[in-house]
């Protein structure tokens, strides 16, 4: 057997949230040294699955499978495809940035990371990246579930306990009950799944690789297919279910908002095509039009309500829902065109939106607001955050040379090719956005420096720095190079193809 | 008629009979002051029980000893294992608690109702059966009264005195209707006997209603309820957080046992019978819960709901279902004694079960804080902890079944829960004490607590990830019933 | 030498790029370094264009220098990379004009670095425009070029600059919006993007065949004026071109000579390279619209230019003005394609694009010139210039007279060959356009003597505001251009036969 990677990405953060929970509270930089040792492991090894999984062999790869419970057909199986190792690395980047910037002095007047009870902080945080990793490599219904609840609950104590304090009781209550209700949703599906594949065959197996292949008749799938979709979607920020996303972002703390919307919002999308469309793949074909609808709203509505916006999170958390909007349109297209562009769009929204927070964070750690119309000027200070941000602003319009682009052209492609009109409508969006951003980066970065602001505003921090360029670099590799990600998501693509049309 | 087996099979109560002996017979030479030693004794000696009873006294094929009074099987031998640690928890939980802990009497109480449950959980007759629902029963009607000084306490006692002897009396003429009817009191006898006999639907559901009413009341389901939140709250809290796991897991052995083994042919009806239950136990369960500010009245109206849970497993009449009813139980006890286990370690400090006195807990005591959570989030129904792998079988054995609707009730009330689960934490990690600085105010653990709460956090977590071994004890023990 | 011989595109097309990225790890104080360094750097894909103007041959058809490479094959788009007569001048213009453009600049102190780094970058934007032989390649570059641009307008422009450069991009995005939908309209269809092969495949559908629901020739005629809307906010056409004069004035003068010298023709550069070759009947069809927006342009072009008392805005109204005769040129060739007049006109609006390049950028310059002395931009305050400046006067007028047409310089010959071209096709719209171009030489009179004629300025002669002569460093930004403005009106037949080959062998 050789060395069980992705087990190790998986429980590496697990195993350093436990190791910082014993350690003494007092020792805040021994902690954070932890958190940032274990996260650059996780992130070198997620760099080794990424670079050596093997796209001509394409399926599943890195498979480990160790039986859990036998008797219901229960197992610890994991293993990679095209889809999911985009993710996980997805994942490695945004904890590996998450830790840099959350990183904290105790010291200095610069409110800036976590400076109470980072040990708690950190051990929360990684408990989520341990519950991310796990649904991305998850081959086992029942652990896809599993590392879902885990994946969901810090999310609660993250916003609570460290989130902005005006809103954050209510954002964090609301961000679980909707993400609970959709996951438990879900939930009651995959076990009807569970039981129906058992009645048709008489194998007990919640093993995705064995349900994929269950056919399940038309009418069931039929049936079970919008519930189980859409419970998933809402973790995606689906409308109209996005309502606890904007909430919960503008609550988080920084790093956690860069989990949320980076690497969360895709485990929703993630589970949403993993079980819903793969499993359930007439369905997906009887329903599209639905979740083809339901995206599409969210594309325009997103962007159109992220332009009116004065809160600078706020415009960042809808316009996550209108670029995850994008990627369930390219769910909803279910061919080849749309899905590897949903695929790449997962990640590069996912780097794109937590660079996005994380310069946020770094403005309203200096300035302590975030209303667009007070700020101004911050490019004279913090010229580092401004070319990041500009960066990403370009990726979120869908600026050619990013990989934003390199996403969005392919859904647009494919939703041309399953239903015109909405690709047409969908791109009104593309233009809101572009004046948003450009709008937003003209007044935060380049109009006059409030008088109060003066003074008060610090360059950001050497880790900082290494966070934005780690992130803003896999903008522009992609986007000059979309070899770098492509044909791995294409393999992803090719065997959900074959799933649509085998059935 | 005594053998080797009937040894085997009783082994775990003669056992826990030595261990009282020997409590009678060392106590003496402690001094007033230090008679809470009595519970690393207890402890020390149930958790011996234990180990002995799983290297010698394992089943085999099940049989019937003791001439049909007693049944040696793994649906008795698992539950046997759940109260002994269980009742080893609950002992080094009473420890340190002021009123209770340092008189040896009380230890020996919970060891006479822990035999009673034992044998509860094994009772093939229903004279056994009736018998020792007493057994457990009357020991706990004066714990729960045994602090004499407080007002709670005695009421707490008397009210549970008067329910349980009122249901019981119930129960036991739905027995004697049984035993009228059938000619016989063995439970697997009645099975063939029910079968065969010109037995009206009417007469049988009056009978299972009778019988409702005595085991409701012991695993507390709506409508039988009343009487838990008084209770709970009175009664010291060890006592309660023991009634509420040991005796409800109790209640429940013999509640699967009684109906999958003697009424199968009935299952249509009664099943629809629990499937009302089991709805409106959640739903009143949970509903009640949100407007408490009362840690252990919150507790005990949760403990109510996961009635209801478990309830979903019985209705799915099947081998999973009992299975994820005993997996349940198992969780569910681990999980209930962690959160009544730190809430008597908070009153003890902050002398108050509120949950406003909660705020800043988590910076007076990060360790505690941390258990609590495991603790919520697992009766929550969240992983890695035991709730939510036991909330999935049940729900699992509910759509087998086909009850989807009963088990979307469950998902919705389980959504009511992480509601007030959560509110609790909030108060944990969010809030600050009022106008204190926390680090000067912390909350020490003595070591009888350290122990049993780090053992039951530990349980928490283990049976939430490495579920396989436990599951195939439960699933062995749910064989049994078929 | 093999491997640059053979990757010439390439080169020239990255090479700023990669420059601009070196530059990053330049320090940032030392502007004389940057300045020096960007320009240097800026010269070599002129002497490579050089090179490969040398090297190619006018008499064979198609493209040359062809490059390709995997770029994005799920959607089946590559680098494809190629030149033929039309775009080579443009890669000609583009690489001149850069340099020029960055030796303007020198005078710039502000942030030197992130300065010279965006004219890099959007040399590359606009030079990968003009090699593009893969329609997603084109739209990449298309859009890339609208960043930098975006930024030297925004940061280093004038007073008003936030609005006019939010309009630009708003503008050019949202006009590309439909050149993106029908991109991958096409892209769909066909499942490549290759130039090429699209010209064929596009125009051999057959009429009955039923597109998305409708008619070949409806989705066809939706697409065509997708494209066109895109190309002709940038072109600019009457009436998408408010955005232009805001854009020009408020532009730093470097901005405003590419601006006006390559950006524009960009959107004339996709009128040639995609509208006709792909739309060739709805070109027909619509000829006359087109020819009427360029009539418009022309006419509204001038008179708006005579009516501004901004001599930047005039400057600008005046490619208004100018881009209209590329764009009628167009339209003759579109409805009467294949025709010796076509070819003439055609001839004439390639010739015409790389002119205004010239002159443009010229003008503007020189704008920026006596605005960096004056502060001024207002004619009013001007006037009787020409005592105090004469070499910057005498440059001034040089220039204007080839904006103007003046027989014997460059934008004479190709108004002519437009003109000459149109008549007989759209004699109409032609005639009308003779009329705008008597305003043109109206507002361009009016300019000169605004500035220059008139008694002496006293106010700009002494003291603090005593005007200074064109250095040489500017001078040297001039002659270049007034050489090419010379040459071209002299002998134009060495450009035109490598325009003309290229137009024969198209259309």
């Amino acid at each position: 057997m050789n060395f069980p990677v992705l087990s190790v990405i998986t429980f590496t953060p697990m195993v350093a949230a436990a190791i910082m929970l014993l350690m003494p509270a007092d020792k805040k930089n021994e902690t954070r040294g932890v958190a940032l040792a274990s996260a650059t492991f996780a992130l070198l090894l997620s760099f080794w699955v990424y670079f050596s999984y093997d796209t001509a062999a394409a399926g599943y790869q890195f498979v480990e499978k160790y039986n859990w419970l036998p008797a219901l057909g229960i197992s610890l199986h994991f293993g990679v495809d095209g889809m999911s190792t985009p993710l996980v690395l997805l994942t490695g980047v945004v904890m590996f940035t998450g830790v840099l910037i959350s990183w904290g002095d105790d010291d200095k007047h610069v409110m800036a990371g976590i400076q109470d009870r980072p040990r708690e902080f950190f051990a929360f945080l990684f408990i989520l990246a341990s519950g991310v990793f796990g649904v991305f490599v998850s081959l086992d219904l029942f652990m896809l579930f599993f590392f879902y609840e885990i994946a969901v609950f810090p999310m609660y104590l993250l916003i609570a306990i460290w989130g902005w304090v005006q809103t954050r009781e209510y954002a964090a209550m609301k961000l679980t009950l909707y993400l609970f209700i959709g996951s438990v949703v879900s939930l009651v599906g995959a076990l009807v799944m569970y039981w129906t594949n058992f009645q048709n065959t008489g194998v007990l197996t919640f093993d995705m690789t064995v349900l994929e292949n269950a056919g399940f008749s038309q009418t069931f799938q039929y049936i079970w297919f919008l519930p189980v979709f859409l419970g998933f979607a809402v973790l995606g920020g689906i409308w109209p279910f996005h309502n606890w996303s904007p909430d919960g972002h503008v609550a988080a703390p920084t790093a956690v908002s860069m989990f949320h919307a980076g690497v969360l919002m895709k485990l929703g999308a993630f589970a949403a095509l993993r079980v819903g469309i793969m499993l359930l793949p007439e369905g997906a074909k009887q329903w599209s039009w639905l979740i083809m609808i339901f995206a599409g709203v969210a594309v325009v509505y997103g962007a159109y309500i992220a332009f009116v916006q004065k809160d600078l999170k706020y415009m960042i958390g809808f316009s996550s829902v209108s670029h995850m909007g994008l990627v369930m349109l390219g769910f909803s297209t279910l061919n080849e065109a749309g899905l590897t562009g949903a695929g790449v769009q997962m990640f590069s929204h996912g780097v794109m939106t937590a660079l996005f927070f994380a310069i946020t964070g770094m403005i309203y750690d200096r300035s302590h607001t975030r209303q667009i119309p007070e700020l101004g000027g911050m490019s004279r200070i913090m010229p580092f955050a401004a070319i990041g941000f500009i960066i990403g602003g370009l990726v979120s319009m869908g600026m050619p040379g990013f990989s934003g682009f390199v996403a969005e052209f392919p859904i647009f492609m494919g939703v041309w090719g399953a239903q015109w009109m909405v690709a047409v409508i969908a791109s009104i969006s593309i233009v809101i956005t572009a004046a948003y951003i450009m709008r937003n980066i003209r007044q935060v970065f380049f109009a006059k420096m409030p008088e109060k602001l003066e003074g008060h505003i610090t360059d950001v921090t050497m880790l900082d720095k290494v966070a934005i360029v780690t992130l803003c670099g896999f903008m522009i590799v992609i986007g000059l190079y979309p070899r770098f990600m492509v044909p791995l998501v294409s393999t992803g693509v090719e065997n959900i193809l074959r799933l649509l049309g085998g059935a | 008629m005594f053998n080797s087996t009937t040894f085997l099979a009783i082994l775990p109560e003669i056992l826990i009979l030595v261990v009282a002996m020997l409590i009678l017979v060392a106590e003496p030479f402690w001094k007033a002051e230090q008679r809470r030693n009595v519970g690393w004794l207890t402890a020390g000696g149930l958790f011996a029980v234990m180990i002995i009873s799983l290297l010698f006294g394992r089943p085999g094929d099940p049989i019937t000893v003791l001439g049909g009074m007693v049944r040696f099987d793994w649906l008795g031998f698992f539950f046997k294992m759940l109260f002994l640690f269980a009742g080893a928890a609950t002992s080094l939980l009473l420890m340190d608690n002021d009123r209770v802990g340092h008189r040896g009497e009380a230890y020996l109480l919970l060891l006479a109702s822990l035999l009673g449950m034992d044998l509860m959980a094994a009772s093939a007759d229903l004279v056994m059966l009736y018998l020792a629902i007493e057994t457990t029963s009357i020991p706990l009607y004066i714990l729960s009264g045994f602090m004499l000084a407080d007002e709670h306490s005695t009421e707490a006692g008397f009210k549970y005195l008067l329910f349980g002897a009122m249901s019981s009396a119930v129960m036991l003429y739905g027995f004697s209707l049984l035993f009228g009817f059938a000619g016989t009191t063995n439970i697997y006898e009645l099975k063939t006997v029910l079968a065969a006999g010109p037995n009206t639907l009417v007469m049988v559901l009056g009978i299972i209603f009778l019988l409702l009413v005595g085991l409701g009341f012991k695993v507390s389901v709506v409508p039988f309820h009343f009487w838990a939140p008084d209770v709970y709250q009175g009664a010291p809290t060890p006592v309660a957080g023991f009634l509420s796991t040991a005796s409800k897991a109790a209640g429940f052995a013999v509640l699967t046992r009684l109906f999958f083994v003697a009424f199968p042919g009935f299952s249509q009806s009664w099943t629809l019978i629990f499937a009302v239950i089991a709805t409106v136990t959640m739903t009143v369960g949970n509903l009640l819960a949100l407007p408490q500010t009362n840690v252990k009245r919150l507790l005990a109206y949760s403990s109510i709901a996961h009635a209801g849970y478990v309830m979903i497993g019985v209705v799915s009449f099947s081998v999973l279902g009992a299975a994820s009813v005993v997996f349940y139980l198992a969780a569910y006890i681990v999980t209930n004694l962690l959160a009544f286990g730190i809430v008597m370690a908070v009153s003890r400090i902050i002398g108050s079960d509120d949950v406003k006195d909660y705020s800043g807990l988590s910076r007076r005591n990060p360790g505690l804080a941390l258990m609590m959570l495991a603790a919520f989030l697992s009766l929550a129904g969240m992983p890695p902890f035991g709730g939510f792998v036991a909330k999935v079988f049940v729900f699992a054995a509910g759509v087998q079944a086909g009850y989807v609707w009963l088990v979307i009730v469950g998902i919705l009330n389980s959504i009511i829960g992480v509601y007030y689960y959560l509110n609790v934490m909030k108060y944990v990690y969010l809030f600050r004490m009022p106008n204190e600085d926390e680090e000067k105010h912390p909350v020490p653990l003595t070591r009888p607590y350290t122990i049993a709460l780090v053992i039951l956090a530990l349980g928490v977590i283990l049976v939430g990830t490495l579920f396989a071994p436990w599951f195939s004890w439960s699933d062995m023990a749910a064989m049994n019933l078929f | 030498m093999n491997f640059i011989a053979s990757h010439y595109l390439t080169l020239i097309l990255f090479f700023p790029a990669l420059a601009a990225v070196i530059m990053l790890f330049l320090p940032r104080d030392e502007n004389k370094l940057l300045r020096w360094f960007a320009f240097g750097a800026s010269l070599v894909p002129f002497v490579l264009s050089l090179m490969v103007w040398v090297n190619f041959n006018a008499d064979q058809p198609g493209f040359q220098f062809e490059e390709s490479y995997v770029w994005y094959e799920a959607i089946g788009s590559s680098l494809h990379l190629g030149v033929d007569g039309l775009s080579l001048t443009m890669v000609l213009l583009t690489t001149l004009l850069t340099p020029l453009a960055i030796l303007a600049s020198f005078s710039i102190t502000d942030r030197v670095k992130p300065y010279m780094m965006l004219f890099l970058f959007l040399e590359t934007g606009m030079l990968g425009v003009f090699m593009a032989l893969d329609l997603l390649i084109f739209f990449v570059f298309w859009e890339v070029g609208l960043v930098p641009m975006y930024f030297l307008i925004n940061q280093w422009g004038s007073a008003n600059r936030d609005y006019a450069s939010l309009k630009f991009m708003i503008y050019t995005m949202g006009g590309s919006l439909g050149l993106l939908l029908a991109i991958q309209m096409l892209g769909v269809l066909f499942g490549t993007f290759d130039l090429v092969s699209l010209y064929r495949q596009w125009n051999s559908l057959t009429a009955d065949r039923v597109l998305l629901g409708m008619s070949v020739h409806t989705v066809k005629t939706i697409a065509f004026w997708a494209f066109v809307i895109a190309f002709a906010v940038k072109v600019p056409l009457w009436p998408f071109h408010t955005w232009l004069p805001d854009a020009h004035t408020e532009a730093p003068t470097a901005g405003s000579m590419l601006l006006a010298g390559v950006l524009l023709k960009l959107g004339a550069y996709g009128f040639l390279r995609l509208i006709l070759p792909l739309y060739p009947v709805e070109a027909k069809m619509f000829a006359g619209a087109l020819a009427f927006l360029a009539v418009a342009a022309i006419v509204f072009g001038a008179f708006a230019a005579y009516g501004q008392t901004d001599f930047k805005r005039l400057v600008a109204y005046s490619s208004v003005n100018h881009m209209g005769f590329v764009v009628l040129g167009i339209a003759a060739a579109g409805l009467a394609s294949g025709t010796t007049d076509a070819a003439i006109a055609l001839n004439g609006a390639i010739l015409q694009m790389f002119n205004h390049g010239l002159s443009a950028a010229g003008m503007f310059f020189l704008v920026g010139v006596i605005y960096e002395r004056t502060h001024t931009r207002n004619l009013e305050e001007f006037g009787g210039l020409f005592p105090l400046v004469p070499v910057y006067g005498g440059i001034l007028i040089f220039t204007s007279m080839a904006s103007l047409g003046l027989p014997g310089l460059n934008g004479f010959v190709s108004e002519f060959l437009v003109v000459r071209g149109a008549f007989p096709i759209l004699t109409v719209y032609t005639a009308i356009s003779m009329l705008g171009l008597l305003f043109t030489g109206a507002y361009i009179l009016k300019g000169i003597k605004k500035v220059l004629h008139g008694p002496v300025n006293e106010h700009w002669a002494h003291g603090e505001h005593k005007l200074t002569e064109i250095s040489t460093r500017e001078i040297l930004v001039m002659a270049p251009l007034m050489a090419l403005i010379l040459w071209i009106g002299i002998w134009p037949a060495w450009i035109l036969n490598v325009i003309n080959k290229a137009v024969v062998a198209l259309f």
